[in-house]
Parts: structure tokens; sequence; C-alpha cells
């Protein structure tokens, strides 16, 4: 059955990039965009730390290697959870009812009902950034700070996934306003490109036990960086995955709204 | 099998006054309006049978295709179909049944139409050989042959429906719903819809529930007519039961639901 629904999701995706690729031009111009805001990103750092050689004990290589890390995070989870990111729309079409009408996870119809291939232009430009920083920073690299880098990715993912996810599941209950959701998604991409610590203790408190972006980024990325060198904090991002248990729930409650309510 | 029992099924609306003054209000405090859709609805529906639902606009038919296709629950009463309780074995009933809303589809917008197909056998796991022999049928009887490589953007309405039927039937349902199917549809299309319909019925024994306000689609379709008004089951029989003389079955049906308020106020009137 697992197998199953992993050969399901693929037949999803492989229709997602078929559909995408009949409007080539969209995606071209979709990828050139993210190119332009990702220069433009990269440039507002470089002035910056024209300015000041480095930000609370973080240098310019720092930042771009966490840089990329976070627009990585950000972008897979815009490619693969696409379908929570856009759940307004399937609900004011009714497009829900047919999802009920099959006999399948919901959440894997969801998943599957949009996979946004044009992020892979912010997921490449992402990676470049990392292996910029990367190689600038100059990071001695072993297993433990490479599966460190894989667990952010990970978690990060699943982070945004799970922010996704909870407007998704509001938007059962009312499709207006949902916009201050972009707070969490969008700002944070936004905020992370810094590592956390630079807006003050309340905000890092904030990012560690409410939404628990620094557990992705901030805290693994001091390991990363050889700043601290507790084993432990390689294992930090998997704790953030707790997140999703709301998510998850949040969504449960709502599905069970849509179901007894109607559109 | 399908059977209902009793079954109600309430919306609360957000009721809102019009202007600045009465919308700052409900943003403070919401009152709610009781709508009863389904207001205790009872039918038995056998296997094999073609049933046409009819009512006016909001007489709550959509409302009892949802409940019965285990998208909404009931807030009381039976339902029960082949033996599952809809919105509690969601995931075993619906392999069971087929499903058509005229006005939405269920195709991917930008691929060929096969491609949909395709998905459609792994999402409810039809065998390959199956498949196979289930598209064939259905593309000699709904003529797809031409439009299996064509994007579903670009069919036309009738030529749309064809291939949501064809959808709806990959999976060899037992039972099928029809949303108004024939909504919008010239009267090739029309006619080749109702000739597919009948077809399956009689050659699979596919139990099809229809709702429509094509009378048309009624007099050639379902020998039984199951009349939804406010809720409840008005008239269960025959369009015989309906008709009346010298009129149109749509101006009967007109008359009939004239009485039926009618009758209504009357004994609203009684009651006071």
């Amino acid at each position: 059955m697992k197998n199953h629904a992993f050969r399901l999701y693929r037949h999803y995706i492989s229709i997602n990039v078929r559909s995408a690729m009949q409007y080539k031009a969209s995606f071209v111009l979709t990828i050139l965009g993210q190119t332009l805001a990702t220069v433009s990103t990269l440039l507002s750092l470089v002035f910056i730390f024209r300015r000041f050689p480095n930000v609370k004990g973080f240098t310019i290589n720092d930042v771009i290697l966490c840089c990329g890390i976070v627009q990585m995070q950000f972008a897979a989870a815009e490619m693969w959870a696409r379908g929570f990111d856009r759940f307004a729309e399937t609900v004011r079409k009714a497009d829900f009812d047919r999802i009920l009408l099959r006999p399948r996870n919901q959440i894997l119809q969801v998943l599957g009902s949009q996979f946004e291939i044009s992020r892979i232009g912010r997921l490449i430009q992402g990676i470049l950034m990392l292996v910029y920083g990367f190689l600038k920073a100059g990071i001695s690299w072993n297993f433990m700070k490479v599966l460190t880098l894989v667990h952010m990715l990970f978690a990060g993912t699943m982070l945004f996934s799970g922010l996704h996810m909870i407007r998704a599941s509001l938007c059962f209950f009312t499709l207006q306003g949902l916009e201050f959701m972009n707070i969490f998604t969008d700002g944070f991409r936004e905020h992370g490109k810094y590592p956390l610590s630079i807006y003050g203790d309340k905000f890092l408190l904030v990012c560690t036990f409410i939404i628990p972006y620094a557990l992705t980024q901030y805290y693994p990325l001091l390991y990363l960086l050889g700043k601290r060198t507790d084993w432990w904090l390689a294992f930090l991002p998997l704790l953030a995955l707790l997140f999703l248990i709301p998510c998850f729930l949040l969504w449960r409650i709502g599905v069970r709204h849509y179901q007894s309510a109607g559109s | 099998m399908i059977h209902l029992e009793n079954v109600v099924k309430i919306y609360k609306v957000a009721r809102r006054g019009t202007g600045t003054k009465e919308t700052l209000r409900a943003f403070f405090r919401r009152d709610y309006t009781e709508i009863r859709a389904l207001n205790g609805l009872s039918f038995d529906i056998q296997d094999g049978e073609i049933v046409g639902l009819l009512g006016p606009n909001g007489a709550g038919k959509s409302s009892c295709i949802k409940i019965c296709t285990g998208i909404l629950y009931p807030d009381s009463g039976t339902v029960e179909c082949n033996g599952f309780i809809p919105y509690k074995d969601r995931m075993r009933y619906t392999r069971e049944i087929g499903v058509v809303f005229g006005q939405r589809t269920q195709l991917f917008w930008d691929v060929p139409v096969g491609d949909s197909y395709e998905l459609l056998k792994d999402i409810y796991d039809v065998p390959e050989q199956k498949f196979r022999e289930n598209l064939q049928e259905l593309t000699e009887l709904l003529d797809l042959q031409k439009l299996l490589m064509t994007p579903a953007r670009q069919l036309s309405l009738g030529q749309r429906m064809r291939c949501e039927l064809a959808a709806s039937l990959l999976h060899d349902p037992k039972i099928l719903f029809l949303d108004e199917p024939t909504i919008g549809l010239d009267a090739v299309s029309k006619l080749a819809v109702r000739k597919f319909v009948r077809k399956i019925n009689e050659e699979k024994k596919t139990t099809v529930i229809l709702t429509t306000h094509d009378m048309q689609d009624v007099e050639a379709l379902s020998e039984r007519v199951m009349l939804i008004g406010k809720g409840r089951l008005i008239l269960d029989g025959t369009l015989s039961d309906i008709r009346r003389e010298g009129a149109s079955l749509d101006e009967s049906l007109v008359e009939f639901y004239r009485d039926m308020e009618r009758d209504d106020q009357e004994s609203g009137d009684a009651a006071e």
C-alpha cells in the first residue's frame, strides 16, 4: 500500500510537470524572475556588508550560506506543498469535494494536485549560494556536518510545508484575510537570510519554542560554522518536526468542519 | 442498495446586513440563520435502478447527493449505501461509486484526457487488464478515440462531458451519481449522454442517480422519479404522476410546485 502511494505520488508529479511544460514561456519567465529576485537579495547583502564587516559575529559568507539554506527550504516547500499553498482556490472551486470522492489519503491528493516545478529555479539558486558560502566560509566538512545540513534542509522544508498546511486548514473556515499567514512563510524567508540571533533574544525565543524556525536555522548553523561543537545540535532540526503535529490536527479539524458545514 | 431514513442536514449561514455599519457589527458578532437543506428525507433505491431526482433550486438535491457520496455528514438520520456508511467508510465506499458533476471537471486541464485516465487507474488501483478492457469499451460507446490525445482544456462542453462520464466509470462503480450531466449541452451531446447512461445501466446493471432540470432527461432515462422540495420527499413515483392533461412536463412540474407551496401555506395557516 505504501508502495502504491509512492507510485501514485510520482504519477501526480509527472502529470504536473507535463502540464507545466505546456506553458514553456511562462516557465522560463518565472525562473528568470526568481533569478532577478535572488540577485537583488545578494546585492542587498553585499551593500550591507560593505558598511559593516560582520553582523553580530557573522561574516557575509556565513550569511550567504544561511541565506542559501533558507532559500532551499522555502523553495522545496513551495514546490512540493503547492497544493496547500494554493488551497483557497481548491476550496473556492469546490474541488475538495472531488478529493473526498476518491479512495485515497486526502493529504496525498492535495500534495499531488499541484507540484510547482518552476520553483526549481529558486532551489538551484539556493544550492549555488550554499556552495559559495560553504567554499568561502572555510568550513571543514565531515560526516556530522553533512548530516546537519541534510537535517536542516529536510526539517526546514517540513516546517514551511506545515505553515502552508495551517493556512490551508484555515481555508475550511474562511477564505478571507488569510494573507496574514504570509508573514510566517514569505516573512521568514526574508528574515531568515540572517541568522536569527541578530534580531534579539525575544525574537529568537519565539522562533525556538512557538514556530521553531531557529531549530532548522540558527542553532545548527552555529554547528556548521564551528562556532559551537555540541554534537546534539546536528539533530536539533528534527525536533522542529514536532511542529507538524498541531498542523496535522488542525487539518483534521478543518476537514471535519468542511464535511459538516459544506462549502 | 441505497437507504436513507429521516436524514436531516442543517446549514448555518452567517447572516449579515448590508452597509458599513452592519458589516462592522458582523465582525464582532455573527448571527446565524439555520437552513434546513434536508428535513427528514427518507427513501430506498434498489440495485440497478435509474432514479431521477427533481426539485427546484435549493430544494436539497445537491445536499442529498453530497450525503449519499460521503462528502457531507448528515446532522441526524441513517444513511447506508451498499452496506457502507458513506461518510464513515469513505475509503472503501468511494471505490464503488462514480460521480459526475456537470459543472465541474475531474480531468487535468493541460494534459491529454488519456493521461488523466492513467492517473485514475492508479488512484483506484484498477488492474492493468481490467483498465484496458474498460477503456476500450468506454471509448467505443462514447466515441472517444480522437479525444484521448486532446488536452481537456481544448474540448467542447459536449466532448468533455463524454470524457467525464468515461472517467467516472473506469473503476467499474456499482453506483453512478450524475449531478446535472446535461447542463449546457447541445442536442446531439444530450442524446449521446442519455443513450450512454441507458446502455451502462442495462449492460452493467449500474445503479444511476441523476439530478437534472431537464425533463427530457428524466423522460428518456428514469422510470422512477423522486421529487424533492424543502428538504423532503414530496413524490416518489413515475412521470405520469406529475404529468397533467394538456400541459408539457415543465408546465406540469411548475404547477406541481405551486400546489405544493399552497398546501404548505394552508397547513401553516391551519396550525396557527
